[in-house]
């Protein structure tokens, strides 16, 4: 399975993504943001960073990169796209998910291992979790805070598409303690905290980063034994 | 005369152009004369030719911060007066800044003492150090100061006293992995040090996490002598391929110059430089804030192109431009080539087109760096900088040294007047040299005489228990969550210690587990006893810190800061300091790799207390080994606790002393660095063979406060009786004698851990064991359950700053939630105390001028140590 990293300028946590998908078994192919091929990658991940500084706001100009139009279309058609930090806010802003990251209430960029709770399973990048597992996985961003209108709020928790939500303190003010959440179909998801920096006991408190690595690997396998059976060619 | 290089010009070209840079790709960044306006003078640039046509005109070259004999010396060195442009760059190169002409004559001990040893690649004089770590790969480290404009500005002084290092890191060829922060503020509950602490703490952590640097260590310390004076250094390690080693020399005539990265503009201009204190015009409404304003994504991409220049072998010569910018580039590139250069000054990209030739070479704008490129690669450098939409212009090229022999000429024109022609070399290494006088300070005897040992001691368990408490909640012991929280310590995923640790350590090699240990300390008020014990104990402390990780110490680098060089009490104990830390390194048998001077801190008379901050280096086979500072988790019975090394009755300079009693007297604490060298050895064959499982170096604070953190750090209590040897409890528990390390060995290890430390000569006094259940108990003394503990310890921080609520919410601790001294909003409530505080200390605080230094010179010495041979 090849999952495809994007580095956009000012990305930082690329090389992390990557890495955190090779220790989950995958082939990683580096994706940069002025090409809009997309290589034959059967996963995207988005990283972390401050992609073009974080100018005009978290992600609105990365949005635009050649490369997003691709993904944005792919997402659409079922391509699996995991955004992480910047990658979250990057999705946001391209309007796959719902809602928009703010400025921690507290205003200071936060970085502390931060436990949270699974609560949808049902995702490309959630199901080797179990429903309320408890996950230790680093935080770290400056403007994590989600905000939707109530009604967005409603929706998601009444689809379930609340994917992780903060416990045992909320580090950035985020409504309803979110910290990920997913589309409609379940393929693109977005988180704030960081799962690519804890999949090594030595460099991360936990290895409960790896876990969002390995599902989208055994989605994938899922998705090409059904593809396989149907008779179509993958 | 030398042909000039086709104007090669490479625009920003990202899919993107952020408001950041917008050039338009392709054009012509110069611009013509007739667009811009000169003051300087009667109208026209002053150049060479006016000069000699116009030997007898006044400078202000005392204005510049020039004397009368050096002003004459360069007029004997051109044979003529200076142009405006020459006087400006002696004035910037022959500054106590960049020329370190009080600091010379003692940094040179440094090259002549210390052992260069065969890992050093790259030493004093360089960009930074650089050391082999193994066949392939190296380390490049440094520290340096950005205390002035910090505390002018604290964000951004602070975010570009981070760019500043991490270009440094760069020019040598590394690519940089890592930050850390020692900060040194006044007392923790003056609102000034509101005003100035989150403000240095956002900008450290706004730059280096946008650079994506992990912040793996540092230190925080407050204390009155640096009201008004706060001490920003900044450390960054990178690391480079042995062969990836880069030169600043400009060598290969005919070779182009290429000035890489961000515009330059007026931001900057008399910042650090003395060029500050004079202005050649009346426009002052031109002029901008001092301070430069950082851009942590154009040096991210600055970062990106240099490394893929250096790896396609573009690169003949490098140079960061940090303060004194273009002048200080141009200079120190050709004069360590011996080469001329020909520069054409209106090439370079501007912010403001009205810009002076004076301005251009004075400014220091951020992210901007010097290449030397030979012609045939001038295209493919172009397109890598083109590839990250980074700005590269050529301006000048390099030309050959005179014919007889003689160093070549750096001329440089502007729209086809020639501004400058002086030797490089005369700017770069012929600048003033001071023996400067140096006397004792006067009142050090009687500070010596007062010593803290003679101070009323707590002595029943119950005022033990409570002196304990009150240590681990004062300002320098408490927890530093609230700062450290603000950086990103995860970036880069090889981060396998970062702060409240004794080191940061890092993972350089993925599939060999090979790392780097990495720990930076000072410590003012044992400098203050007494500079040259003070300076060993800074030293000895940054070397243990290193040790206790199992790491190997290799290397060590410093940042110097202290008050005028022109008080000869101050001169007296630089002079110490620099005697101290060559005399440790020698017998240490570590090579000093590189330093850093910053003198004039010091608010009208007062200085601070001399603080001179040491980095040591340690290196890891495997980083898997590393010893951390918390007690693991208890399952079954817990590990044997141990003390390494003597606790003497040394209570003058401590923590308690400054906490209990305010106050500072006596004589520090012996430093005995062979025994260091025996322990950090013995650590390391512990460490291979597994006989730890934590270690914490005792210092500020003693064994209460190291018991303390490495029970809070995994919530793992333990029970400890102190010796029975005559001395008192308190002593134990307080004495802040050096060459101590509290120990977790795990059973089973203990027999042979105790035989290892025996082997090394190095008293190992068993002190108990740790617990399950979560309480450190002092056996006679006291009981203290971690949860007292850690709410003393945690809340110091949030209460002074801000997030205390929060942090009572966090404990599930309602009462305090509504603790009326924490605003119900705390951070944004906040906000306004600051705001508020700010106005009224920016008038009680600025620095008053010193000595007849104009308060925004007060320079701040932050370029290379130079060559001991200059």
């Amino acid at each position: 399975m090849r999952i495809g990293v994007v580095t956009f300028p000012g990305s930082l946590d690329d090389g992390d993504a990557a890495r955190a998908a090779r220790i989950a078994g995958a082939d990683v192919v580096r994706l940069w943001h002025g090409d809009p091929d997309l290589h034959g990658v059967d996963a995207v991940v988005l990283p972390g960073g401050f992609s073009y500084g974080d100018a005009l706001r978290c992600g609105a100009i990365a949005r635009f990169a050649p490369v997003m139009e691709t993904i944005i279309d792919a997402a659409r058609g079922g391509l699996p796209v995991l955004g992480i930090c910047n990658g979250f806010q990057i999705l946001c802003e391209a309007h796959l998910l719902p809602g928009a990251l703010t400025r921690n209430q507290h205003l200071h960029f936060r970085n502390r291992d931060q436990f949270l709770r699974v609560e949808s399973t049902g995702t490309a990048w959630t199901n080797s979790f179990t429903a309320g597992q408890e996950i230790l996985i680093p935080v770290k961003n400056g403007e994590g805070c989600y905000v939707a209108d109530e009604r967005t709020l409603d929706q998601l928790e009444a689809e379930g598409r609340v994917v992780a939500r903060y416990i045992r303190g909320n580090p950035n003010g985020s409504q309803r303690d979110i910290a990920a959440i997913t589309n409609e179909a379940g393929n693109v998801v977005g988180i704030m905290p960081h799962p690519e920096h804890a999949v090594e006991a030595l460099t991360g408190p936990s290895l409960d980063g790896l876990g969002f690595f390995t599902s989208v690997l055994r989605a994938l396998a899922g998705a090409s034994a059904g593809a396989n059976a149907g008779g179509h060619q993958s | 005369m030398t042909t000039q290089p086709d104007t090669a010009t490479s625009g920003a070209v990202a899919p993107s152009a952020g408001p950041n840079q917008s050039p338009s790709a392709g054009k012509q960044t110069g611009f013509a004369a007739t667009d811009v306006l000169v003051n300087e003078f009667d109208g026209g640039p002053d150049t060479v030719q006016r000069a000699l046509s116009t030997p007898e005109e006044l400078q202000p070259h005392t204005e510049l911060g020039l004397k009368d004999d050096e002003y004459d010396r360069i007029r004997q060195i051109l044979g003529r007066r200076p142009t405006a442009s020459e006087l400006a760059m002696y004035s910037i190169m022959w500054s106590e800044h960049c020329s370190y002409k009080s600091s010379k004559v003692h940094l040179r001990q440094f090259g002549e003492k210390t052992p260069q040893g065969t890992r050093m690649l790259a030493g004093i004089g360089e960009n930074a150090g650089v050391v082999q770590i193994s066949d392939e790969v190296a380390v490049a480290f440094k520290v340096e100061s950005h205390n002035h404009p910090s505390f002018v500005e604290p964000y951004q002084g602070a975010a570009t006293g981070v760019g500043g290092i991490v270009r440094d890191i760069l020019a040598m060829g590394a690519r940089p992995i890592a930050v850390m922060d020692p900060l040194r503020f006044g007392a923790a509950d003056h609102p000034d040090t509101a005003r100035v602490l989150p403000g240095i703490v956002a900008g450290i952590g706004g730059y280096g996490n946008c650079l994506g640097l992990p912040n793996i260590g540092g230190e925080i310390v407050f204390d009155p002598t640096y009201q008004g004076n706060p001490l920003v250094n900044a450390l960054s390690i990178g690391v480079l391929p042995v062969e990836r080693l880069q030169h600043k020399e400009a060598a290969g005539v005919g070779n182009i110059v290429v000035l890489l990265g961000a515009r330059t503009g007026r931001d900057g201009i008399g910042g650090v430089s003395v060029l500050a204190s004079a202005t050649f015009d009346e426009g002052a409404e031109q002029r901008r804030p001092s301070v430069q304003v950082g851009d942590p994504f154009m040096e991210k991409l600055l970062i990106e192109s240099c490394l893929e220049l250096y790896d396609a072998g573009l690169v003949a010569g490098i140079q960061d431009l940090g303060g004194a910018g273009l002048t200080c580039a141009l200079t120190e590139t050709a004069a360590a080539a011996g080469a001329g250069m020909r520069v054409w000054l209106e090439r370079v990209p501007l912010r403001e087109a009205s810009m002076s030739p004076t301005e251009i070479l004075a400014s220091e704008s951020q992210e901007r760096m010097l290449l030397i490129v030979t012609p045939e690669n001038l295209e493919a450098v172009l397109g890598v900088a083109e590839k990250w939409g980074v700005w590269a212009t050529a301006i000048g090229e390099v030309t050959p040294a005179g014919e007889d022999g003689s160093p070549g000429r750096l001329l440089i024109t502007w729209n086809d007047h020639v501004v400058v022609d002086v030797p490089p070399g005369s700017l770069a290494d012929d600048g003033p040299v001071y023996a400067r006088p140096i006397r004792e300070p006067a009142d050090l005897i009687l500070i010596q005489a007062d010593k803290a040992e003679t101070l009323p001691r707590p002595a029943t368990g119950d005022e033990l228990r409570a002196t304990v408490l009150r240590m681990i909640a004062s300002p320098n012991l408490c927890d530093k969550s609230w700062v450290t929280e603000q950086y990103d310590r995860y970036v880069l995923g090889n981060t396998v210690l970062a702060q409240p640790e004794d080191s940061g350590v890092l993972r350089i090699d993925e599939r060999s587990g090979a790392g780097v240990a990495l720990s930076v300390d000072g410590n003012g008020r044992m400098a203050r006893l007494d500079p040259y014990e003070g300076s060993r104990f800074a030293l000895a402390e940054a070397y243990r810190n290193v040790a206790v990780t199992g790491a190997d110490p290799i290397a060590v680098t410093n940042c110097l800061n202290f008050g005028s060089p022109e008080d000869p009490a101050v001169m007296w104990q630089f002079a110490e300091a620099v005697r101290a830390l060559a005399d440790g390194c020698l017998e240490l048998g570590t090579p000093m790799t590189g330093g850093n001077v910053s003198f004039y801190n010091q608010t009208g008379a007062a200085a601070i207390h001399p603080t001179p901050v040491v980095g040591v280096l340690g290196v890891f086979d495997d980083v898997a080994r590393r010893i951390p500072m918390g007690f693991p988790a208890v399952t079954g019975e817990g590990d044997r606790l141990f003390l390494l090394g003597d606790t003497e009755v040394e209570l003058s300079g401590s923590e308690w002393a400054w906490v209990t009693h305010g106050h500072l007297g006596g004589r520090p604490p012996k430093v005995d660095l062979g025994h260091e060298q025996r322990l950090a050895q013995m650590m390391a064959r512990a460490s291979h063979a597994g006989h730890v499982s934590a270690a914490h170096d005792l210092s500020d604070g003693g064994l209460s406060q190291v018991l303390v953190e490495s029970c809070l750090r995994r919530n793992v209590g333990a029970k400890v009786a102190l010796p029975d040897d005559g001395k008192s409890a308190f002593v134990h528990l307080f004495s802040e004698s050096t060459g101590r390390v509290l120990i977790a060995v795990p059973r089973g290890h203990d027999k042979a851990f105790v035989a290892l430390a025996a082997e090394y000569g190095i008293t190992c006094t068993p002190l108990g064991s740790t617990t399950a259940e979560p309480v450190l108990e002092v056996r006679d003394q006291f009981s203290l359950p971690l949860d007292e503990a850690r709410e003393a310890f945690e809340g110091t921080l949030p209460r002074l700053f801000g997030g205390a609520a929060e942090l009572a919410n966090r404990h599930g601790d309602p009462e305090h939630a509504a603790d009326p001294t924490a605003p119900a909003s705390p951070d944004r409530g906040n906000q306004v105390l600051i705001a508020a505080a700010a106005g009224a200390a920016m008038e009680s605080a600025a620095p008053i001028e010193a000595d007849g230094i104009p308060a925004a010179s007060v320079a701040e010495v932050k370029e290379p140590v130079p060559d001991e041979d200059a």
